[in-house]
């Protein structure tokens, strides 16, 4: 099928995987509110598979959308193999950060259809922050997304820490939407259009060179995204939410918002903002460097796993920010099949934090880890590949990533952030390892309770994660495969290529537009 | 082509280890042991027809395949054996069945888990001297590390947790660095003809330029000190050592410290010839490994603990190995890669002696035996017989490896030969007075009146060993003879690369300015 984006029923199509999931979350809040009495007696169980489905349908559309021809790239949603490999990764996550949740909503009698509809919510704006053009678009995806995940960090209500979180984190919040808000008024202001092509040509033809305002409008825009991805120094929010919100939101937080906050770093500033490659090269270099020592050194001194837990994603967003840095399409596929394995493995990590902390997330210190892999093996086998996946070793997925990430920074001359990868990825063994430890060397004292035996769906959810790393570790040639092509399939600035360039130029590897202008790209409408 | 001379029984090799793993792991708490033995001794027979098929006077790699894996970054499982790893596989099988059966009675609780990791880490172990592919090798150069965490960690002594964790990370300080170079070495290869890959093969014939050779060089050559271990980034190696279990600090000194100077030999030196053939990192190098060997053997003496003492032995007797490798003469690699062999035989049936006692009495302190001869006399034979190997006496293997490094060393740098040769007396210093306090002597102890001989299950472990310390003693040519093919050619691609070195990059294609898209050329 040829989308042609003059006609709305074919933005439609476009949209279908969000307005699937968006769908979706509407009728479970529908349904919930009518089969419920009252508002606090939990939620008939089926809403979870209903959402489950939901999602599913979601991705078998996503999935169709592979099949989608689109000559002329012009409408504020891109329709390219990045958007999909996101969409993909952000319902995959959506799908087991769901799974993996079912026994915590359980146990802490907090089953309800509200939930879920958050969950998808978020999960519509990562989607299309992901995926849009336009930055009107991007402010709404971007709060869609985090208005729900406000909600959820505060959704244990009974919890002092859950609220205390919350607030945090919407008051910090909110300060970077306001950045992000004035950076894309500043860049409104500089080139007179929200629509990111027409952006990207004005910058493209020096119209704006050397203008300050654009200047502060890239750089506020920036420091919006550092926020979401948690890049130091805009991290303090983030222990002290990741700790307080309910352990499996925060895997949620940790994998999905930090996916589509990288999304729209790609999209926006590598891809979209290109030639103003000379404002942001600096800003992220030294946002990479930043996040990679600092989170790594306080994680040492954590002794609570939940704690060290979040210290180590936003330690990972410096890893993602190197592949970012390098700036080339193999930095972009590295970025994003790190961010895939990135998601299962800390999905699973919090999942079983919260398994061990028992009712009311009150045992999750590195003690109330002793003798966890003898008492649950599969439990602690499966929490060591998720750990050892976490510190970059090898078979796992989370070595290929960081091999990925290596080589796109070797390629790219960045030797220093080559070697500052390798030397963080040292120190985080030690507290990786230091959980291991606690699982296994130690001996677990009779008054520490055994963790309860999972559920269905939490085993399934860990046994698939745990195994797919490992996949992904010995055989990744098909996720290789799908990240590069998707890191190269970014829906290019059209009108860029320089007005002499011979569109049959050689294709530089810098510039997957230029190799692609001449194929599927064709001018945006002014 | 028969069974043993292709690829398939390598690859059995290393998944019969991984299968007896698994099967360990269903198994009983007291079968896992028999389990974990079988199959040891069953890689031990499949490995023992490598020595007679092997075609000496070669130094072609045999057995070999490479079958592509990961196409988009030119990665393949590509193993092979040549007169070098020949040894060191041989080594590894030799050692296994011993440690896995001299821990029958030593380990008692979570057994199957024990001898799973074991076999896992046999597995790991194979790899890494079989694998001819960059990637390959860094996987089980790397999947080592998890199991002896595992083993040193849970079935280790007081103080394990700090000697596992220090051991783990040593290791990984230099593996990490190793693998930027090794990323760094495929991307040069990459702007020097266009193609993504990390076989050996290719690799090695890359010219890198001489300046970028000393970085390269460095980066491998840590990942390689550590392991083997040359002063000063020794010092994981006491801990380890003496916190792990006696299967454990077999395999670590039997195995393990040999990936180190098995990675010189194979990686580091071919690949930056320049480098390792300067003056400047040959008289690095030697002058480390003569300190190894005089601090070594100093430090052994004082030590009142049995088995920190046969610890820091291994200290002085890898930097006898390193000065052989780096003396570049033909006699003295031979000596060394011999030496290794040795090595690996006589310190791990020390470790096991060392454990047999430390069974019954669970004490490793030196002053707390004597007399033990009377009471206990064929494991005061064996003792004699290992201890007198290791220090290197004529008629044991120990001698042969040494008077090799020696004299090759000494054709090329006999100052180094003259200080190295008193390491062979420090060691008659250190070991014999462990030997009279521990073995001869009055009976004061009445604990160690009541000890008990080692009974056959013991002898049985220890008597491998002793055959192959006389063997190799009385009649070591049929071991040099599988390797001097390999090192002669490996000498002379050294000094041949040495010498065509550029200094500058060779003409670097700009098309190759940037690494295709990976993945997508493959379509």
């Amino acid at each position: 099928m040829i989308l042609d984006f003059s006609s709305s029923l074919h933005i439609v199509w476009a949209l279908l995987p969000e307005i699937v999931v968006a769908v979706t979350g509407l009728v479970v809040l529908m349904l919930d509110v009518f089969q419920r009495g009252s508002r606090s007696a939990p939620s008939a169980p089926w809403v979870g598979p209903l959402a489950i489905t939901g999602l599913v349908g979601a991705v078998l559309a996503n999935a169709w959308l592979l099949t989608l021809e689109v000559p002329a790239q012009n409408a504020q949603i891109a329709v390219d193999g990045f958007r999909i490999a996101m969409n993909f990764i952000v319902l995959g996550v959506a799908i087991f950060g769901l799974l993996y949740s079912f026994d915590w909503l359980n146990r802490e009698g907090q089953f309800t259809g509200e939930f879920i509809f958050l969950v998808l919510m978020a999960v519509v704006g990562m989607m299309l922050l992901g995926g849009t053009r336009d930055l009107i678009v991007l402010f709404v995806a971007i709060e869609l997304m985090s208005i729900s995940v406000y909600v959820l960090t505060g959704y244990d209500r009974r919890s002092r820490r859950s609220a205390e979180a919350a607030l945090k984190y919407f008051l910090m919040g909110a300060f970077a939407s306001g950045f992000l808000l004035y950076g894309i008024a500043l860049i409104f202001g500089s080139v007179g259009s929200t629509n990111l092509s027409l952006v990207t040509s004005e910058i493209a033809l020096g119209t704006a060179s050397n203008n300050p305002m654009l200047f502060a409008g890239v750089a506020l825009l920036l420091v919006g995204f550092a926020f979401k991805v948690s890049a130091v120094p805009f991290h303090m929010w983030t222990p002290d939410a990741y700790e307080g919100a309910p352990t499996p939101v925060t895997g949620f937080m940790a994998a999905g918002v930090k996916a589509a906050g990288f999304a729209a770093i790609v999209r926006f500033i590598t891809i979209e903002l290109a030639p103003a490659a000379e404002f942001w090269e600096g800003i992220i270099w030294w946002l990479a460097m930043l996040t990679m020592i600092v989170p790594n050194l306080a994680a040492l001194a954590q002794d609570d796993v939940k704690r060290m837990l979040a210290y180590s994603s936003i330690a990972h967003a410096g890893y993602l920010l190197v592949g970012v840095a390098a700036d080339s399409p193999l930095g972009r596929s590295a970025t994003l099949f790190y961010l895939a394995v990135y998601a299962a493995m800390t999905l699973g990590s919090f999942a079983i934090v919260y398994l061990v902390a028992g009712k009311g997330d009150v045992r999750s210190k590195l003690s109330d880890f002793r003798g966890l892999g003898w008492r649950r093996p599969l439990l602690g086998a499966a929490f060591v590949v998720f750990l050892l996946s976490l510190a970059g070793f090898p078979p796992t997925g989370g070595f290929i990533g960081k091999l990925y990430l290596l080589s796109a920074a070797v390629e790219s001359g960045e030797s220093v952030l080559a070697i500052t990868l390798v030397l963080t990825s040292l120190i985080s063994y030690y507290y990786y390892l230091r959980v291991i430890w606690k699982m296994y060397f130690e001996e677990a004292p009779e008054s520490l309770p055994t963790p309860e035996r999972p559920g269905l769906a939490f085993g399934f959810a860990a046994s698939i994660g745990a195994l797919a790393l490992l996949v992904a570790g010995l055989f990744p040639g098909h996720g290789l495969r799908t990240a590069s092509r998707a890191g190269e399939d970014l829906v290019p600035r059209a009108a860029v290529v320089a007005p002499g360039a011979a569109p049959s130029a050689r294709p530089s590897g810098q510039d997957p537009a230029a190799s692609r202008a001449s194929s599927n790209v064709s001018e945006p409408e002014r | 082509m028969s069974f043993f001379e292709s690829h398939w029984v390598l690859t059995v090799l290393l998944l019969l280890p991984l299968a007896g793993a698994v099967a360990c792991l269903f198994a009983g708490k007291d079968e896992a042991k028999h389990v974990a033995l079988v199959t040891s001794i069953a890689a031990f027979l499949l490995s023992l027809p490598l020595f007679w098929v092997f075609r000496e006077g070669t130094p072609a790699i045999q057995n070999y395949v490479s079958i592509p894996w990961i196409g988009q970054w030119g990665i393949a499982y590509t193993v092979g054996v040549d007169g070098i790893s020949l040894l060191m596989v041989l080594l590894t099988t030799f050692i296994m069945p011993m440690a896995i059966l001299g821990s029958y009675s030593y380990i008692k609780r979570q057994e199957p888990t024990y001898y799973a990791m074991l076999l896992l880490l046999m597995t790991a172990m194979i790899g890494v001297f079989i694998a001819l592919d960059m990637f390959l090798f860094f996987l089980f150069w790397e999947l080592m590390l998890i199991p002896m965490y595992f083993i040193i960690g849970v079935w280790g002594g007081e103080r394990r947790i700090y000697a596992a964790i220090k051991f783990f990370l040593f290791t990984a300080v230099g593996s990490l660095l190793m693998l930027v170079a090794i990323v760094t070495l495929v991307y040069l290869y990459y702007r020097q003809y266009g193609v993504v890959t990390f076989a050996y093969n290719d690799l090695v014939e890359l010219p890198v330029t001489r300046s970028a050779q000393f970085w390269l060089f460095s980066a491998f050559a840590l990942a390689f000190a550590i392991k083997v271990p040359l002063f000063p980034v020794h010092t994981w190696l006491p801990d380890a050592h003496v916190e792990a279990p006696t299967a454990g600090s077999v395999i670590l000194a039997g195995v393990l410290l040999k990936m180190g100077t098995y990675g010189f030999l194979r990686f580091a030196m071919p690949f930056f010839a320049y480098a390792a053939t300067s003056d400047v990192v040959v008289y690095t190098i030697l002058t480390l490994s003569l300190i190894g060997i005089v601090y070594g053997a100093w430090v052994a003496a004082v030590q009142p603990d049995a088995k920190k003492l046969v610890a820091y032995t291994s200290v002085a007797h890898l930097g006898f190995v390193m000065l052989g490798l780096f003396a570049l003469t033909s006699e003295s690699i031979q000596g060394g890669i011999l030496q290794m062999v040795n090595h690996g035989i006589s310190t791990g049936a020390l470790f096991l002696l060392i454990g047999m006692l430390y069974e019954r009495r669970h004490t490793r302190l030196i002053e707390d035996f004597g007399g033990i001869a009377k009471v206990m006399p064929f494991f005061a034979f064996a003792f004699v017989v290992v201890a007198l190997s290791s220090i290197g006496l004529p008629g044991t293997n120990g001698f042969v490896g040494e008077f090799l490094i020696l004299i090759g060393t000494f054709r090329t740098h006999p100052v180094a030969a003259v200080i190295a040769a008193t390491g062979v007396v420090f060691a008659a210093a250190y070991m014999l007075p462990m030997v009279q306090r521990v073995l001869y002597g009055p009976v004061e102890d009445e604990e160690n009146r009541e000890l008990t001989d080692i009974g056959l299950r013991e002898r049985i472990v220890l008597l491998p060993a002793l055959a192959m310390i006389v063997l190799i003693g009385v009649y070591p040519g049929p071991f040099l003879e599988k390797t001097s093919a390999s090192v002669d050619a490996l000498l002379q691609q050294i000094e041949m690369r040495a010498s065509q070195a550029p200094l500058e990059p060779l003409g670097t294609d700009v098309r190759f300015d940037h690494m295709p898209i990976l993945g997508v050329d493959e379509d």
